[in-house]
C-alpha cells in the first residue's frame, strides 16, 4: 500500500509512476494540497498513532444565529460529526488506512463503489468539515467575479443557480447532500483522456448525493454543500427542509469561500492537464513504430539481412 | 344507420375515455391513530408522534396523490417518458405511506398491551428462530442502528417458507423489495424523524425504548393469518 506523503508534489512523480494503479487513489489526495493536514501525530511515550482530528468550525457554536441554532451545532458538530472521527480513528487504528490522510482513506474505502466500512465514517469526517466551511455568520448575498461569471454562464443567472440547488436538496430523498460542484470535461471512457482540454469545456454542475457519498468520488471538485439529513435541521425546522434550504441560501452561505474553492479547483486541473500532456511527451518517445524493423531486429542492419535471406 | 353511427371505434373510444374521467384515481388519505399522541411516552414522545403522523406521514401521502394523478393522466396520453419519470416520486412517497400504515399499528400504548410479549405461535416460532424475544431484540436492535442514513428494521415472515426474518430497507422502500413472500410483522422506522427530537443522534436509546410500547397482538394476528 502506498503511504501518501503530505509533502510529495505531482512533479516529482516519475511517469512510469504516474501509470501504475497506485497513482489513480494517489492523485486524488494531491490535488488538495491545503487540506493534507489531516494527520496529527500525538507523541505517546513508546507508541505513535496517527488520528484524523475533529476540527472545529470557523466560527463560534452560537455564531450562526438565529438562523442555525447554537443547539443544532452543539449536537451536529459536538456528537454526529466527533462520532463520525472517533469511530473512524477506531475502525483504522492498526490497519493500512492507519496514518493515511483524509482524502486517502476516502478513495481508497470508496472502493470504486465497492464501499469498505471506512468509506462512511471518513466521507462523512469530510463533508461535514466541508459544510462548516460553507457557512459563515451574516452569510448568503450574491457571489461576485469570476464566480458570478461562471454561474451565469452555466446557469443563466444567479436565480437558475439557486432554482437548481434548491431542487437538489429538496429531492434528495432521505439522507445526504446538494453540492455545487467544478466538473472537468472528461470523456466518458475511463482510459482515454480529452486530448482537447479548453476552459470553456469545464462546468459548475448542481449535484446530488445520498448518505455518504460525496462527489470526490466522482472526480469532481466540489465547491459548496448543504446537509440535507434531518440531523442537519431538525431541531430548527423539524419538517421543514424547504425552509432550511432557504435560509442556508438566504442568511448562511459563504460566497467567498465558495469562490476560493473555485480559484483553486481551476489551478488544480490546470496542473493536472499540464502533467498529462507531460506524459502524452514522454509516452510518444517510447512509441514503437510497427515498420521499424531495427526495434524488432537489434540495431545492426546486416542482421536483419541475414535473417530475411534465411527464408 | 344510427346504429352503426353509434358503433364507430371512434365513439367507442370517446366514451372510454369519458368512463375514465369519471373513475379518476383512487387517492389516500391518512389513516387515524387508535391512541393519542401524547399515551405512547415517555418511549416516544407526543411531539414526536404528532409531527410523524402529521407532517411527515400526510406529506408521504399528499405527494403520493398527486405523483398518481399525474401517472394516470400519463398513461391515458400515451406518454411512457413521463410515466417513467413518475416512478421515483411514486415509490419513495408510496413507500412512505405503505411503511407508516404499518408502523401506526405497530405501536400501542402499555396499558393497551404494549410490549407485552407474543404468546401462541408467533412467540414460539421467535422462539424457534432466534432462541429468544431477547436475542430477537438485540438482533433487531444492532441491525437498526446499523442502517446507514435512513431506513427501517423489520421482523417479517416470508409467507411461502413459513419462517421469521430480519429484514433492513433503506429510504422508504416497502419490506416487499427485498423478497415477493415476505410480510412484515413489525417494523421500526430508523429516520431521524422518528426519534431526534427526543433522542437525539443516540439512536440505540430509541430502539432500546421503542419495545415498550410495540404492540405484539397486532403482529400475532397477521403472522397466524399468514401461518395457520
Amino acid at each position: 500500500m502506498v503511504m501518501v506523503a503530505a509533502t510529495t508534489t505531482a512533479s516529482h512523480l516519475t511517469s512510469t509512476f504516474l501509470s501504475t494503479p497506485d497513482f489513480c487513489g494517489l492523485s486524488r489526495s494531491l490535488q488538495w494540497p491545503h487540506m493534507q493536514r489531516r494527520c496529527t501525530r500525538k507523541y505517546v511515550p513508546g507508541a505513535i498513532s496517527a488520528s484524523i482530528d475533529l476540527k472545529p468550525p470557523p466560527y463560534a457554536l452560537h455564531a450562526l444565529e438565529p438562523h442555525m441554532s447554537k443547539e443544532t451545532l452543539e449536537y451536529h458538530w459536538g456528537k454526529h460529526h466527533r462520532a463520525y472521527v472517533d469511530n473512524l480513528n477506531k475502525q483504522i487504528e492498526g490497519t493500512e488506512l492507519d496514518g493515511m490522510s483524509l482524502e486517502s482513506i476516502i478513495s481508497a474505502s470508496y472502493n470504486k463503489g465497492d464501499i469498505l466500512p471506512a468509506f462512511n465514517n471518513a466521507a462523512q469526517i469530510w463533508n461535514h468539515e466541508f459544510f462548516w466551511e460553507s457557512m459563515k455568520p451574516d452569510g448568503g448575498g450574491k457571489p461576485t467575479g469570476e464566480l458570478l461569471e461562471l454561474i451565469n454562464r452555466d446557469f443563466g443567472s444567479f436565480e437558475g443557480l439557486i432554482n437548481k440547488f434548491k431542487s437538489a436538496a429538496t429531492t434528495q430523498f432521505g439522507s445526504g447532500w446538494a453540492w455545487l460542484v467544478y466538473k472537468e470535461h472528461k470523456l466518458d471512457v475511463p482510459n482515454a483522456r480529452n486530448p482537447r482540454p479548453s476552459e470553456e469545456d469545464n462546468k459548475l454542475v448542481v449535484v446530488k448525493s445520498p448518505n455518504a457519498v460525496n462527489p470526490l468520488v466522482w472526480e469532481y471538485h466540489p465547491l459548496l454543500t448543504l446537509d440535507v439529513w434531518e440531523h442537519a435541521y431538525y431541531l430548527d425546522f423539524e419538517n421543514r427542509r424547504p425552509d432550511y434550504i432557504l435560509t442556508f441560501l438566504d442568511k448562511l452561505v459563504s460566497w467567498e469561500t465558495v469562490s476560493s474553492r473555485l480559484e483553486a479547483a481551476k489551478v488544480r486541473v490546470a496542473e493536472s492537464e499540464k502533467e498529462m500532456a507531460e506524459i502524452d511527451a514522454d509516452e510518444d518517445l517510447d512509441t514503437i513504430e510497427p515498420e521499424d524493423t531495427d526495434m524488432y531486429f537489434g540495431s545492426e542492419a546486416e542482421d536483419a539481412e541475414d535473417f530475411l535471406d534465411d527464408e | 344507420m344510427a346504429l352503426r353511427t353509434l358503433a364507430t371505434r371512434k365513439t367507442l373510444g370517446e366514451l372510454c375515455k369519458f368512463q375514465q374521467q369519471i373513475r379518476g384515481v383512487q387517492t389516500f388519505t391518512l389513516p387515524d391513530l387508535s391512541y393519542d399522541y401524547g399515551a405512547l411516552e415517555p418511549a416516544i414522545s407526543g411531539e414526536i408522534m404528532q409531527l410523524h403522523h402529521q407532517k411527515h406521514h400526510q406529506t408521504y401521502i399528499t405527494n403520493y396523490n398527486k405523483a398518481i394523478e399525474q401517472l394516470d393522466d400519463a398513461m391515458s396520453k400515451g406518454d411512457a417518458s413521463t410515466a417513467v419519470k413518475l416512478q421515483s416520486a411514486i415509490n419513495f412517497n408510496g413507500g412512505g405511506h405503505v411503511n407508516h400504515s404499518i408502523f401506526w399499528k405497530n405501536l400501542t400504548p402499555v396499558k393497551e398491551g404494549g410490549g407485552e410479549p407474543p404468546h401462541g405461535s408467533l412467540g414460539s416460532a421467535i422462539n424457534e428462530s432466534f432462541s429468544s424475544l431477547e436475542k430477537l431484540i438485540a438482533k433487531m436492535n444492532a441491525e437498526g442502528a446499523a442502517v446507514q442514513g435512513s431506513g427501517w428494521v423489520w421482523l417479517a415472515v416470508n409467507k411461502e417458507l413459513k419462517r421469521l426474518v430480519v429484514e433492513t430497507t433503506a429510504n422508504q422502500d416497502p419490506l416487499i423489495t427485498k423478497g415477493p413472500s415476505l410480510v412484515p410483522l413489525v417494523g421500526i422506522d430508523v429516520w431521524e424523524h422518528a426519534y431526534y427530537l427526543q433522542y437525539k443522534n443516540v439512536r440505540p436509546d430509541y430502539l432500546k425504548n421503542i419495545w415498550k410500547v410495540i404492540n405484539w397482538k397486532y403482529a400475532s394476528q397477521v403472522y397466524e393469518k399468514e401461518c395457520l
